[in-house]
């Protein structure tokens, strides 16, 4: 059979192909591997302070001791409320620039703009917040602020999901819609928006994740090191006043509090991270979810 | 024929109210979509609105703010405001990231796009979207306890928190940016391009290096400068990953300060209106420029890729 045999030349050939196999998995990997034992590490570590008192229970003794609950509550008032600011804008904005906007220079200005706001490092949107909303505004220090911030921050991740979702629905759909007579707006809002309502969902819960993680944006427009809050108490901000969050708190029992109890910093760490990851994993759950049940 | 559809007669019509609501609503839309424009200039005004006064200053002169390393902005007698080490502390920060990102990232997207089966690849693209979540201050936090302790067991540095630290910490954050553009990039060059080279015979590789990455490259370009970008504008991870030093680094294992730290650092303690107050915003307006000047490059190169 030699007549069949590898010549010197695909020898050398299949050797460089599975050496560049080789070397690109372990590149995948070399990045994964090693974060996976570290958050296993930050779990570990928490685990002295992780328990539902934990959550529920107000920082102790300068922050030295106890829980994590007005930082929770903040950092859920200040995504519930940066959420409703930026869902109908982000929303309403993608279907214009999808299903609206013509190919020119002016809409290319606009695309460029939305890349350029998701591109905005986060402490130039604190710069803007601070500028705009806490002094021009004359909102103060306040939750309203924060959110207002946060809400301009995650708004190109709510727009660039949506246009996603539309881009996904077929273009015969609305073809055929508007063959039989109806307007533009009627096309979309009776075959556009229900056939990619889960997509444009899918958006809105990143921007939660988003937004949920920040720490610049909010810090110098309403978030502090520490608020009294009773324990437990589920409405403890109103919208003028300042909050905490969870992202801030990490940061502040990590790097300003001395002598805190070891293993809160990493509690409060595997809290916040838990949380995004908990809801980007829903995210990613909708859409695999989503894609199994397309039926064109 | 049923009469009531064929017959004579005037064309139904909506009614008017029907009618004046979609085109306000039509109106919304088309000035949410304008918005985006409004809030880039927004975003500029009114960083540069609170920085400008310091322009004219007494105390503050242009060169000295681009290109002297002193930087102290509290001295009671000896006001300086140069940002020059904090532009180096960035630049440098981010050469590092971009020197272990960029063949990591790229690898990866290749391996994502081109080597491994659908199983693998959907597993391994939900991971890089997972780690791309991860919040930058959970990232600081990891810079400052678990990587900086790695960082002086394995290098002896005598402080954990310093360039190489902030670096590695950058690098991880910026790759998933790398790997999910850099594969769309590939993704997007035709299935024929790589069935032409299966049939001369080529390997996988072949494809890779011969044809897909001269074919990909505005594409792989604008995914590294995305890259670039995230890792320049990237504030809470390298406040808290790379020490507090305002000097110009010699080695890796000196502390740095990068320009964004910077301002996170001291705007809380810069009284509003005072000259380091304005200088603070005049260096977040220096960083809108970079980052816009980073994006519109990255923008133009996917664009190129699409005109192809």
């Amino acid at each position: 059979m030699a007549r069949f045999a590898r010549s010197a030349h695909v020898a050398r050939k299949e050797r460089s192909e599975a050496l560049a196999r080789g070397l690109f998995f372990v590149m995948s990997i070399t990045m994964i591997v090693p974060l996976v034992a570290i958050v296993g590490y930050l779990i570990f570590k928490a685990a002295p302070s992780l328990s539902w008192e934990f959550l529920v229970d107000i920082p102790r003794r300068g922050m030295r001791e106890g829980g994590i609950w007005p930082a929770f509550v903040g950092t859920l008032y200040l995504v519930g409320l940066s959420l409703a600011v930026a869902t109908p804008i982000g929303v309403l904005a993608a279907i214009y620039l999808h299903e609206y906007a013509k190919d020119n220079w002016f809409n290319r200005v606009i695309n460029l703009a939305v890349i350029n706001l998701a591109g905005v490092p986060s402490i130039v949107h604190a710069l803007f917040g601070l500028g705009a909303f806490v002094y021009a505004a004359r909102f103060g220090y306040s939750v309203l602020a924060a959110a207002l911030t946060l809400a301009i921050m995650t708004l190109p991740v709510i727009i660039a999901s949506t246009r996603e979702a539309l881009a996904s629905v077929p273009m015969a759909f609305r073809v055929a819609c508007w063959n039989v007579g109806a307007s533009r707006w009627q096309t979309i809002r009776s075959v556009v928006l229900p056939n990619s309502i889960s997509g444009i969902l899918t958006g809105v819960i990143l921007q939660v994740s988003r937004a949920a993680g920040e720490t610049a944006p909010i810090m110098f427009t309403g978030a502090v090191f520490f608020k009294a809050v009773r324990r437990g108490d589920l409405f403890p901000y109103g919208l003028d006043d300042q909050c905490m969050a969870l992202s801030m708190h990490l940061y502040t029992v990590s790097t300003q509090v001395p002598n805190v109890q070891e293993s809160i910093p990493y509690a409060t760490a595997v809290v916040l991270l838990g949380s995004v990851l908990a809801v980007n994993a829903t995210a990613i759950a909708l859409r695999v979810w989503l894609r199994n049940r397309k039926r064109w | 024929m049923r009469a009531d559809v064929a017959g004579p007669g005037p064309r139904p019509r909506r009614p008017a109210i029907e009618v004046a609501a979609e085109r306000l609503l039509e109106g919304v839309i088309r000035l949410f979509g304008v918005s985006a424009i409004g809030f880039v200039l927004a975003i500029f005004f009114f960083i540069f609105r609170e920085a400008a006064p310091v322009l004219f200053s007494r105390e503050f002169h242009l060169p000295e703010f681009l290109f002297s390393t002193q930087w102290y902005p509290t001295s009671e007698s000896n006001v300086r405001y140069g940002t020059f080490a904090l532009t180096i502390g960035t630049l440098s920060v981010t050469s590092v990231a971009i020197v272990l990102a960029v063949p990591f990232g790229l690898g990866a997207a290749i391996y994502v796009s081109e080597f491994c089966g659908p199983k693998l690849r959907e597993t391994l693209k939900i991971v890089i979207e997972l780690l791309a979540a991860i919040p930058s201050v959970v990232w600081g936090f990891i810079g400052l306890t678990v990587m900086s302790r790695i960082t002086t067991t394995l290098t002896g540095a005598p402080v954990g928190v310093n360039l190489l630290n902030g670096g590695v910490i950058l690098a991880l954050m910026s790759v998933p940016i790398i790997v999910s553009i850099g594969e769309d990039a590939l993704k997007a060059v035709p299935d024929s391009y790589r069935e032409a080279a299966l049939a001369m015979g080529a390997t996988r590789w072949q494809t890779v290096h011969r044809v897909l990455l001269p074919a990909a490259r505005n594409g792989l370009l604008a995914a590294v400068l995305l890259g670039v970008g995230r890792a320049v504008g990237e504030t809470m991870a390298v406040l808290m990953a790379t020490g507090h030093a305002v000097q110009i680094p010699h080695g890796l294992l000196d502390s740095v300060r990068t320009l964004t730290a910077n301002i996170a650092a001291e705007l809380g303690e810069a009284p509003a209106g005072s000259d380091h107050y304005r200088v603070l915003f005049l260096t977040g307006t220096l960083l809108f420029l970079i980052t816009f000047v980073i994006n519109f490059t990255a923008d133009l190169a996917i664009r190129g890729v699409r005109r192809e």
